[in-house]
């Protein structure tokens, strides 16, 4: 049983990515009660899967440690995975959260040694890399889970591997009857941090992303470069699984489009300068990069990043919103459009094209467990009318790394403010 | 508590370790050789039952100290937590037997691995005590806001409804900073489609009817001394000195000077104007906006976007001030509500207006009728003559609008840059030059701001393009002045939204600094850690290197030149114990015996065993988990004959360590730390690189030991570098494999 503690002083964090850590993080180092609730059995969200952070170019599990470290040190945080707000009633002040508990089959007392993810056999895609690789049915989500807890996959339960994972676990930590439990906390204010998603790249259709192996999204580019990914950092082609030396990234993709995403998602352009960094590292002059935008969004210090892509002889820049994508008989992409400098039509063959995808909010608007103002993008609002549930990150706007712990640490003072006017 | 020490070892033989290592053997080393007053085996230590079993041994007075050896000290946390107790961990898991093979040959090598963490884990340990908090400071809720625009305005509010009293320190006689003088603001809310009120009025009706939020205006501070939870300020023109728990630094920008534009017309002809002298303009306008030459009604508009920004061109920004270009649509809106018949063009090279908010405004324009061109401006001349390049078309063109608006960046106004003021030693020229200081295009303000009464000068330290210096990415407001937050345009261009968002994020920092200050316990990145450095007067020699190189200016100077520690300040990098020749600087739970115990109680074999040692010292947030996780592969291996010790920060590796290392025989020492410079991963700043500064003189001891310099070396390491990490430890046993044994064995 999952036994916390929770008052109308307690701040709930719902979402537990780097923005939903930060506000938990602050708000609980200034004495505050949180308790910090994520539906992935880890934390870290969306950047654990990034290779690395632009501009410095360093990596994301670098933070997390340190954040990772914070949250040991910290007796009043509580961290629940695998959780999920199915309900909010109340107000400002008392608010009461219905939280489901999804079961993980494995205790605290798992000591991350591996011995069950060894005698099970079968295996899933790896949401992780975007199901890019493969898993077991016994596994820990990444070398740099938080928790460092094993999961069992609720697909294999009831079948002999489920029983052999439990043989082989010398500790007891595999609970095969632990089942789906909810919980009624008490809070006196919510931030809401679940973040973004990926655009659905299958619905921008000219660009074939359903159809054509070798066109692929930046999200899953990251997992391509990380050395931990399921490539071992080589840059393969979905189709041969040949090296690409000639990748073309498409900014906007889905994004400051009124057919898709409204909105600018502010992170892709430097997303996209980035990894044309990690091509020029790896390939050097043995390969080349083209990026297709319409305005490079390069803001404050991101200009010097931008002017040193911009330097590089293997990175082309072209003014253009790609009409659509083709594939030749070797499955090499091929973009056609207008050069809008100079007004050229082109037909430019790639070996792989990167899809620079929007970000989406998580949540949909019919699935918010609350009522609560939001933009047409989805976005939630900084409105009164939303009493003590609060944004914060890419809840409430687009935003780049930087920016979302930004917004989080002023989300953590909202929630503090009203817990605060509680106590008082 | 007893003052009796009594240390009590555990060993776990679970996950393998008792399969692959002789735990009778480690329990007799920590008993016979460790000399620790008990110690146990158990199968699963970190199970409920093997967690009673220390937590009554705590209780019952028979463990006064810890000695855990099991997995790495990363693991387990939650069941191996048992508060201020001093606890050392041996890492036989990550540490021994997942980065060994198993194989019937390396089996001594890897139970003498154990063994020697065991030795060590139990030396380490009797150096440690509980820490006791810092107690040089009280709770002062009190937060000392620099600066009364828009972003100090709202810190003031919004740390006030928190219930932290505020005070303001304005240097104008009015409140509302830039956004003051501005007609409207870029609009905040859905459907972001109107140019809406600046809410300047009633921000400052807020602050008038709250009574905790305290405004001088006309003043600046003549001095700020002391530490978060003590800081004095001296607040000159308001005539008082007021105590603070922590202090937020929201002191805006100054408009960049648009005399430097004179190949866009500004000063030429009065019809040439900046974004802020148009928002005068429409401000004064009663009806029609009028031009300021001859007061004629504008009809027709050019806004030219990055001016005298984004370029290398001497006295210029290079940096992107990012609010200009929903500065400039919201302007051409003045006109097109005035008057929707009037000529609105805004040439641009990128129009950047990112998120939701940024691409609706931008629709928006659109749909007003504003005209967009993608075009370079070479020139306006004294007629108003503007000479572009339209980079769609591909030609050069020209328009010759009644007024010109000229979207020139922001500049910070971040004090002075005390990087380049500093006074040095010949040494400390030497050491501290890194920054990316020498870009800084527009120096404006030689004034200091908070004139701290800091060894390391009187303002926060800067960064990029003159901003003031922060983690950036993972830690934004981490700044190297512990307790002083910088937020708005001070800190990074910015528009009016994201300055609000920014003073509630530092309002944030600073209660919690306030609040930690109190408690005695550490400020990011070490929070909650009890602590701090404790200092020998008697042995000091007045060397100043601990006051020179505390990247967080921790410690003045007293008139004698002996250090003056401010416990708040201090982050427990180390890197003054690091710093420090005659080994004065200590912590409780970390210092030179606690590292040096470990050193001298490796077993060194004969020469003849061919069985080197090499030190290696890995910082504990980067390296030290990049082993960790090369373990956790299964696949990784390094030498047998590393033993390895997690530091603070590379910054707390004191020489004296490698000196005794090398003395007492063993063969190589690997410092592992993270990467300096500019786009520093260092979480102290500047520790890594104090730490590559003082590892260029090893050689001198290398010399005087008659040792080669190969055998000691230093690397960054990224906390990713999995492969890397373990790979140098095995270059240093192949350089050693070549150089021969150290001549220094017994």
């Amino acid at each position: 049983m999952v036994d916390v503690v929770a008052t109308n002083e307690t701040i709930i964090v719902v979402g537990g990515g780097i923005s939903g850590m930060t506000a938990a993080l602050e708000a609980a180092e200034v004495g505050k009660q949180v308790i910090l609730l994520e539906k992935r059995p880890y934390l870290g969200g969306r950047v654990s899967q990034l290779y690395k952070y632009f501009p410095k170019m360093c990596h994301p599990v670098c933070g997390q440690e340190i954040n990772q470290r914070r949250i040991k040190g910290n007796n009043n945080l509580t961290i629940l995975t695998m959780a999920e707000v199915t309900e909010i009633t109340g107000d400002t002040g008392d608010y009461t959260v219905n939280v489901k508990i999804s079961p993980r089959y494995v205790t605290s007392d798992c000591t991350a040694c591996g011995e069950c993810e060894k005698v099970v056999e079968t295996e899933f895609d790896d949401e992780f890399n975007y199901n890019l690789g493969k898993r077991k049915g016994a596994y820990i989500p990444n070398k740099m889970a938080f928790p460092q807890t094993y999961v069992i996959d609720p697909a294999i339960i009831g079948t002999d591997e489920a029983d052999k994972a439990k043989e082989a676990c010398k500790y007891g930590a595999i609970d095969l009857d632990m089942g789906e439990e909810t919980l009624e906390l008490k809070a006196g204010s919510i931030i809401w941090s679940t973040g973004w998603k990926p655009y659905d790249a299958n619905k921008i259709q000219p660009y074939g992303y359903d159809r054509f192996e070798n066109v692929i999204t930046n999200v899953e580019f990251e997992r391509l470069m990380d050395p931990h990914g399921p490539t071992g950092g080589k840059l393969l082609r979905p189709s041969d699984g040949a090296e690409a030396k000639n990748i073309a990234f498409i900014q906007c993709a889905g994004s400051r489009d009124i057919n898709h995403l409204k909105h600018c998602s502010r992170f892709c352009c430097m997303a996209s300068l980035k990894q044309t960094r990690y091509v020029a590292e790896k390939y050097g002059d043995d390969a080349k990069s083209t990026i297709y935008y319409i305005d490079i969004r390069s803001i404050d210090r991101f200009e010097n990043f931008y002017n040193d892509v911009k330097s590089n002889e293997n990175v082309e820049f072209i003014k253009s919103k790609v009409a659509s994508i083709e594939q030749d008989e070797n499955k090499n992409p091929v973009l056609r459009g207008v050069n809008t400098e100079g007004a050229v039509r082109y037909a430019n063959t790639h070996d792989l094209v990167v899809l620079a995808v929007g970000m989406e909010p998580s949540v949909d608007v019919s699935e918010f467990p609350v009522k609560l103002v939001l933009n047409e993008e989805g976005f939630i609002q900084n409105d009164e009318a939303n009493g003590g549930i609060f944004a914060g990150g890419t809840s409430a706007d687009a935003y780049d790394v930087n920016r979302a712990v930004q917004h989080a640490t002023a989300a953590a003072l909202r929630a503090v403010q009203v817990v605060n006017n509680i106590s008082k | 508590m007893a003052d009796e020490m009594k240390v009590a070892g555990y060993i776990c033989t679970g996950c393998g370790i008792g399969d692959r290592l002789d735990a009778g053997q480690l329990e007799m080393i920590a008993t016979r050789e460790g000399r620790i007053a008990s110690c146990k085996q158990h199968e699963f230590l970190c199970s409920a039952e093997g967690v009673k079993m220390i937590k009554d041994d705590i209780d019952s007075g028979e463990a006064t100290h810890l000695m855990i050896a099991a997995c790495s000290r990363r693991a387990k946390t939650d069941a191996f937590s048992f508060g201020e107790i001093p606890m050392a961990r041996a890492n036989l898991r990550e540490g021994v037997i997942w980065i060994r093979p198993e194989d019937p040959e390396q089996d001594e090598t890897t139970q003498e691995m154990a063994d020697d963490y065991i030795r060590m884990a139990c030396n380490e340990v009797k150096q440690m005590n509980k820490p006791e908090r810092s107690g040089e400071q009280e709770l002062n809720k009190n937060i000392l806001v620099v600066g009364g625009g828009v972003t100090g305005m709202t810190a003031a509010i919004e740390a006030s409804k928190a219930g932290y009293p505020a005070t303001i320190v304005e240097k104008s006689d009015h409140l509302g900073g830039a956004l003051a003088g501005f007609s409207k603001k870029v609009p905040s809310k859905a459907p972001y489609a109107e140019p809406e009120d600046t809410g300047i009025a009633e921000m400052i009706a807020a602050i008038e009817a709250d009574d905790t939020i305290t405004v001088h205006l006309n003043s600046k501070l003549a001095k700020t001394s002391g530490a978060p939870g003590r800081f004095v300020a001296e607040i000159e023109g308001a005539g008082v000195t007021s105590e603070f728990g922590a202090i937020i630094q929201a002191t805006g920008f100054t408009p960049y000077d648009a005399n430097n534009l004179p190949e866009l017309g500004y000063g030429k002809t009065p019809d040439v104007v900046t974004q802020l002298e148009l928002e005068a303009l429409v401000k004064d306008a009663d009806g029609a906006i009028k031009r300021p030459s001859d007061g004629k009604e504008v009809e027709s508009v050019v806004f030219v976007q990055c001016a005298g920004q984004r370029s290398t061109k001497e006295n210029h920004l290079e940096y992107c001030s990012g609010f200009c270009c929903t500065t400039s649509i919201k302007q051409a809106m003045y006109f097109k509500e005035a008057n929707g018949d009037i000529n609105t063009t805004i040439l641009f090279d990128d129009l950047r207006t990112p998120g939701a908010a940024g691409e609706d405004f931008y629709r928006a324009g659109q749909e007003a009728g504003v005209t967009f061109r993608k075009g370079k401006v070479s020139e306006v001349d004294g007629s108003l003559n503007v000479k572009f390049d339209d980079l769609i078309l591909g030609m050069e063109d020209n328009i010759q609008p009644d007024l010109v608006v000229l979207a020139t960046g922001m500049v910070p106004n971040s004090g002075v840059n005390i990087e380049a003021i500093a006074p040095k030693d010949d040494e400390e020229a030497e050491a501290g030059e890194q920054t990316e200081n020498d870009d800084v295009v527009a120096v404006i303000d030689a004034e200091s701001i908070l004139n701290l009464d800091y060894r390391q000068g009187p303002d926060v330290p800067q960064l990029v393009n003159g901003f003031t210096d922060s983690h950036f990415i993972c830690f934004p407001y981490e700044t190297r002045r512990t307790g002083i937050y910088t937020a708005g345009p001070v800190r990074r261009p910015m528009d009016v939204e994201q300055a609000k968002s920014d003073a509630m994020g530092a309002a944030m920092k600073a209660i919690q600094a306030a609040e930690n200050a109190a408690l005695g316990r550490a400020a990011h990145p070490r929070s909650g850690d009890l602590s701090f450095p404790k200092f020998r007067l008697e042995g000091c020699t007045q060397c100043k290197r601990c006051t020179v190189e505390c990247p967080f200016g921790a410690i003045n100077e007293d008139e004698k030149g002996y250090p003056q520690f401010n416990e708040a300040r201090c982050r427990r990098c180390g890197t003054c114990m690091g710093a420090c020749p005659v080994r004065v600087i200590s912590f409780e739970n970390y210092n030179i015996m606690t590292v040096s115990e470990q050193i001298k109680n490796v077993d060194i074999p004969d020469e003849f065993d061919e069985k080197p040692r090499i030190l290696v010292l890995a910082c504990e947030n980067d390296a030290y988990p990049a082993l960790d996780m090369a373990a956790a592969t299964g696949k990784i291996e390094y030498s047998a004959f590393a033993r390895v010790i997690p530091v603070r920060c590379l910054g707390s590796v004191s020489t004296i360590w490698i000196q005794e290392s090398l003395d007492s025989g063993f063969d190589g020492v690997v410092l592992m730390g993270c990467k300096k410079g500019a786009d520093y991963q260092c979480h102290f700043v500047k520790g890594s690189e104090m730490a590559h500064y003082r590892m260029g003189k090893i050689g001198d001891t290398l010399e005087t030991l008659s040792l080669e310099k190969e055998r000691v070396a230093i690397y960054e390491v990224a906390i990713t570098d999995i492969e890397k990490a373990p790979q140098y430890i095995n270059d240093m046993a192949a350089t050693i494999e070549e150089i021969g044994m150290s001549p220094f064995k017994f």
